[in-house]
């Protein structure tokens, strides 16, 4: 299972790669592998609020559903338009290809309640 | 040997070692540590559509019973008819209480006169035999639950027939549908049926838990160059799905009877003597049905999913038994109890309005014929 250094990291196994005011978001290698084939993912439209720590959208695979908690706060600023034709690049690719949305981070964002990319390993290393 | 369960430590199928070794992502399932899926459950549908699919179903129950009043007892004790089958041939059936409540959906296998193979949900192995020696009391039959003695081995899809026969000493056009033979795969003796849960062509394989790895290996080498892959639980949860096939804890419990699941042609009245559940049977199989098994058709994205609230108008007007993404139509689909007016009402307005309650909001769904897919022959 891939857990890269340079990202941070939910409980709720979402990952996000912070670029200056810009937070990329998607689902972690784990949570792929636990959801099983994607088929279907549901994120906010550009424009729409979103805040740390509550559901904003969901990922359906053949198997289950699950919420994506959005981990920052601020505004959607862009959308994976490729998972709309091919919601599987979430589980070949899940740290690139298959990202879910870019967050714009609201001024007074503070992601330093984000899991390090230790602090993530130990979380799943108990359920591989 | 099968492991036998320890307190609360799933027991492990003689392939275990196998589908680690093959990077399956393992579940625990009624007890059993089970392969999920492989290389991804899509690809493994799509394979047994298109070619073929080689699944574990060690975990299923086979409970032996044997003796001169064997079929009087299997009589008895199911809604079915097992004297009326011959050797060599096998039937759908259930077990009922007596209230009509389904206990369990079997496959009984007539093996000789007097030798019956009863195969169980593995979730109600212990049940089922439990009920089985209960109701064999009084005849001469005797009631044993072999699990830990067969592993199972299903080879599915259209190649199916082609990879086995390359593999074995039976003649796989004298074995119909439904029939069981013994026979020998590569060098193991096995009883084979041509049996499954795909909605396609296929074959069950029991064996000696020691020969599993054996069949399974040379399976795998005689399929694969014709699209042979192993498959999991979960494309075997959608295959059955997309084939209209009920799964006990879903379609099937103790609060439905065969009729509610549009099953009532297992149920033989006209067999001699009483059958547990006849009577309530009886007057189910007269009285206007409380609820009515559907397939539904779901037209966003959203997948219904089991126990959600179907709803006809926005009021509540059943619930859904199993959905999911369907690898083959590409849609969401699911089936579900519906109350009889709303089916009637669905069936005849097609663009009605019918929904399921996907996490709050209304998903538009419509009804559709079941199964969602048939073979071509």
């Amino acid at each position: 299972m891939t857990i890269p250094d340079e990202l941070r990291y939910t409980a709720e196994h979402e990952w996000v790669a912070i670029n200056g005011t810009l937070a990329s978001v998607g689902i972690t290698d784990f949570a792929q592998r636990a959801l099983g084939d994607v088929v279907y993912v549901s994120v906010p439209a550009p424009g729409t609020r979103v805040t740390a720590g509550e559901p904003c959208g969901e990922v359906e695979s053949t198997k289950s559903v699950s919420d994506i908690y959005c981990p920052v706060d601020g505004e959607v600023a862009e959308v994976n338009a490729d998972l709309e034709d091919d919601p599987a690049l979430v589980n070949s690719d899940p740290y690139g290809a298959g990202w879910l949305m870019k967050v714009t981070l609201d001024p007074d964002a503070d992601p330093s309640g984000l899991l390090s990319a230790d602090e993530y390993a130990d979380l799943t290393k108990d359920s591989e | 040997m099968i492991t036998e369960p320890a307190d609360g430590v799933p027991r492990s199928t003689p392939l275990r070692a196998v589908h680690e070794s093959l990077g399956a992502t393992m579940t625990e399932f009624a007890g059993w540590l089970m392969p999920l899926r492989y290389r991804g459950e899509i690809s493994e549908h799509q394979a047994v559509r298109s070619a073929a699919g080689l699944f574990d179903l060690s975990h299923m129950g086979e409970i032996a019973v044997t003796g001169p009043g064997a079929a009087a007892a299997l009589d008895y004790a199911l809604v079915g008819q097992p004297s009326a089958l011959a050797p060599g041939r096998a039937r759908y059936t259930m077990i009922c209480v007596p209230d009509g409540g389904i206990l369990d959906d079997l496959i009984v296998y007539r093996l000789e006169h007097t030798e019956y193979l009863v195969v169980a949900n593995a979730v109600n192995t212990a049940v089922v035999a439990a009920a089985l020696r209960d109701r064999a009391a009084g005849h001469d039959a005797q009631v044993s639950d072999q699990t830990a003695e067969y592993a199972l081995i299903a080879i599915q899809g259209p190649h199916a027939a082609r990879i086995l026969a390359s593999i074995t000493d039976v003649n796989l056009d004298d074995v119909k549908y439904y029939a069981g033979h013994r026979g020998i795969v590569a060098d193991f003796p096995v009883l084979l049926a041509r049996t499954g849960y795909t909605g396609e062509d296929g074959f069950e394989l029991f064996t000696r838990p020691g020969d599993a790895e054996g069949v399974w290996v040379a399976l795998t080498r005689a399929g694969g160059d014709d699209g042979l892959v192993p498959a999991g639980l979960a494309a075997r949860d959608t295959l059955r799905l997309e084939a209209g096939m009920p799964l006990y804890g879903n379609e099937l419990s103790l609060q439905v009877t065969p009729f509610d699941a549009g099953l009532g042609r297992v149920v033989v009245f006209g067999k001699p003597g009483d059958f547990v559940g006849r009577a309530a049977l009886a007057e189910r199989a007269q009285a206007p049905p409380q609820r009515v098994l559907a397939g539904l058709i779901g037209a966003s994205r959203r997948v219904p999913r089991h126990g959600y609230t179907v709803t006809w108008d926005d009021a509540s007007a059943g619930v859904v038994t199993s959905g999911a993404p369907s690898p083959t139509l590409g849609v969401p689909i699911a089936m579900a109890y519906l109350e009889p007016a709303v089916a009637r009402l669905a069936h005849d307005d097609a663009a009605g309005p019918l929904a399921v309650d996907i996490r709050g909001k209304h998903e538009p769904a419509r009804l559709t014929d079941l199964p969602f897919y048939r073979r071509r022959r």
